[in-house]
């Protein structure tokens, strides 16, 4: 019931702002449309109909069709669903193993810390989306490949911050508290220090979906991640690409839904930032 | 100052060998047959025996991971698997028109970014001030290739003031020049809002430093205080975080180049995925990350040069 409360105490706060609440609102409608994307559809998004190609938008065509006579809203609203995907699967993966290889690094000698530094250092040097494409070079386009490369190259964001995080906290007068009556180090993280940066981390983690969001994006527009038939956004804005000169309607819906979601995560991501912490860095 | 240079130098070695490895690796952990694999399924079996004694498939790994490590040491990124020519002399063609991009695009951002960011410390809450404040979110939130493909459908197709595609006839500079901003613009667009939200923040932070009060005070005039006490301190952040942005910026690079059909490292690579051609991925990505990493080097030094508080603690990697 606290946490409850808390969270409700953040999100009031959240909401304060025009920003915020704009942000918030737009996330809302996209996770919506991600969880109920076979309900709020009008159309089944692989449904071919080539003699309706390029429609303009109409009662039975909301944004009109694709290069395929393919409904463009219920696409857009199927790739809602492989985005938030994406995003939450390689975040979870990311928080996870980032959380734990900083939390060994605090603990750990200065020797294993210094290793531990260094291979956050060596994969935060890549620049991400090169080492995604030499990566797809080799294993194909694919779904689980761009989830594992998101997850890779965010790992070290999480890291460098729940270690920091852990070194500020691993000395506090509560913890030596603990320590002396007997508790073990793992009681020691588990009860006591996951709670204490968790909050901090899941701050980061909600400023990283849009940018989730647009590696997939990028990469599926490339060719190099979701593959068709899947509608990714990315995959909507490249369809719509190659057929610029047929109609441009497509190519601007799929950016604009495509714009709409990073911009929306991101106002959200930050207005979240100031209302728990504002102390804590973007990403960039 | 010498045992930081020192120390950033080992690590910088350090991440290479790392990329160097990774890289490598790639090619040893490839399912099934790694020359079928890696060239795909229509690739001739002469083709196919050709690639496994240059790249040395036949041989033990220890080995070919020895004769890797030579052959690039000696600046020999391996051969190009349809045309047989270098990989070097291909990177090094198009690595010209990817340094132009990437340093028009950031000259750009600071040139504008820094003027709106002193601006909007200067006249806080002001209209300029609010809407930069929204303006700035909103172009770091969408993707650059999102922004490449409005800017293409709006200058090139709709008003048609600006060429479509390509690089330009080489040798003439005008034509190369009209078509390198709208590329340059995309890429810049997100950096703009960034860098003026940066200095904005900076400038204010040392606004309220005591000695930017004390310099008041002996009734230096407002324009020395702002732009020779306070821009020069406001600017450390900046110059930090456009190193750490490069890796972001070269990546957008790769979409922009795709977009506007423009030759460079990000098509050459894209271009060398699709026709399956290995070598050229490996040489031209290990190309970016050297290009990447000792940028970052020079960002890190000058950065350190600037600000003496960070050679202090001596150690290297990142400030966490």
């Amino acid at each position: 019931m606290r946490a409850l409360a808390a969270l409700a105490g953040i999100l009031r706060k959240v909401c304060g702002t025009f920003i915020g609440a704009t942000g918030f609102a737009i996330v809302l409608i996209i996770i919506a449309m991600a969880v109920f994307a076979p309900i709020v559809a009008t159309h089944d998004p692989d449904q071919l109909d080539v003699l309706n190609r390029f429609a303009p938008p109409s009662a039975a065509h909301w944004l009109g069709t694709d290069h395929l006579g393919r409904d463009l809203y219920s696409r857009l609203v199927h790739g809602s669903t492989i985005a938030m995907f994406v995003a939450l699967t390689s975040i979870i993966l990311a928080l996870s193993f980032g959380t734990i290889l900083g939390i060994l690094a605090a603990f750990l000698s200065t020797r294993a810390e210094s290793v531990i530094l260094i291979l956050f250092d060596v994969i935060s040097s890549f620049p991400s989306l090169v080492l995604a494409l030499a990566i797809v070079s080799v294993f194909g386009p694919s779904m689980s490949i761009v989830i594992i490369i998101v997850a890779i190259t965010l790992t070290p964001h999480f890291g460098r911050v729940a270690r920091a995080q852990v070194l500020t906290l691993k000395n506090a007068p509560f913890l030596e508290a603990e320590r002396i009556l007997g508790a073990s180090g793992s009681r020691i993280i588990v009860m006591h220090i996951l709670p204490n940066i968790m909050g901090t981390l899941l701050v980061l983690a909600s400023m990283d979906i849009p940018v989730v969001i647009t590696i997939e994006a990028g990469l599926s527009f490339l060719g190099l991640g979701v593959r068709p038939p899947l509608a990714s956004w990315g995959t909507l804005v490249q369809d719509g690409y190659q057929f610029l000169t047929d109609s441009w309607i497509p190519v601007v819906v799929a950016s604009l839904a495509l714009a709409f979601a990073t911009l929306g995560f991101t106002l959200f991501g930050e207005a979240l930032r100031d209302a728990v912490d504002p102390r804590i860095r973007p990403r960039h | 100052m010498l045992r930081y240079f020192f120390s950033r130098l080992v690590t910088t070695v350090l991440i290479v060998f790392g990329a160097m490895l990774l890289l490598f690796l790639l090619t040893a952990v490839v399912p099934g047959d790694p020359a079928v694999t890696l060239l795909g399924p229509q690739a001739s079996p002469e083709l196919v025996k050709r690639f496994v004694s240059e790249m040395g498939l036949d041989q033990p790994i220890h080995v070919r991971l020895w004769r890797f490590f030579a052959n690039v040491l000696s600046g020999n990124l391996g051969v190009d698997v349809v045309s047989g020519r270098s990989v070097w002399s291909l990177v090094l063609n198009v690595l010209p028109d990817t340094l132009i991009l990437t340093f028009s695009a950031i000259l750009l951002a600071v040139v504008t970014g820094v003027p709106l960011g002193i601006y909007a410390a200067t006249h806080r809450g002001s209209l300029l001030d609010n809407v930069l404040a929204f303006v700035s979110v909103a172009f770091i939130a969408v993707p650059s290739f999102v922004i490449a493909i409005f800017l293409l459908l709006i200058f090139s197709i709709w008003l048609d003031w600006l060429p479509v595609l390509g690089a330009g006839r080489s040798g003439d500079f005008w034509d190369a020049a009209r078509r390198l901003i709208l590329p340059t613009l995309s890429i810049a667009a997100t950096w703009i809002g960034f860098i003026a939200r940066l200095v904005r923040t900076s400038m204010l932070e040392v606004l309220n430093e005591p000695y930017i009060r004390t310099s008041r005070a002996y009734g230096l005039s407002e324009r020395m205080v702002t732009y020779k006490y306070a821009l020069k301190n406001a600017c450390i952040p900046t110059i930090a975080v456009l190193g750490l942005g490069l890796g972001r910026l070269l990546g957008n690079a790769v979409f922009v180049e795709i977009v506007f059909a423009r030759p460079g490292l990000g098509r050459l690579i894209y271009g060398a995925i699709s026709e399956r051609n290995f070598p050229v991925v490996q040489g031209a990505v290990l190309v970016v990350v050297v290009l990447f990493v000792l940028i970052n080097l020079v960002v890190d030094l000058s950065y350190s040069a600037l600000d003496p508080r960070i050679r202090r603690d001596g150690a290297g990697g990142s400030p966490v």
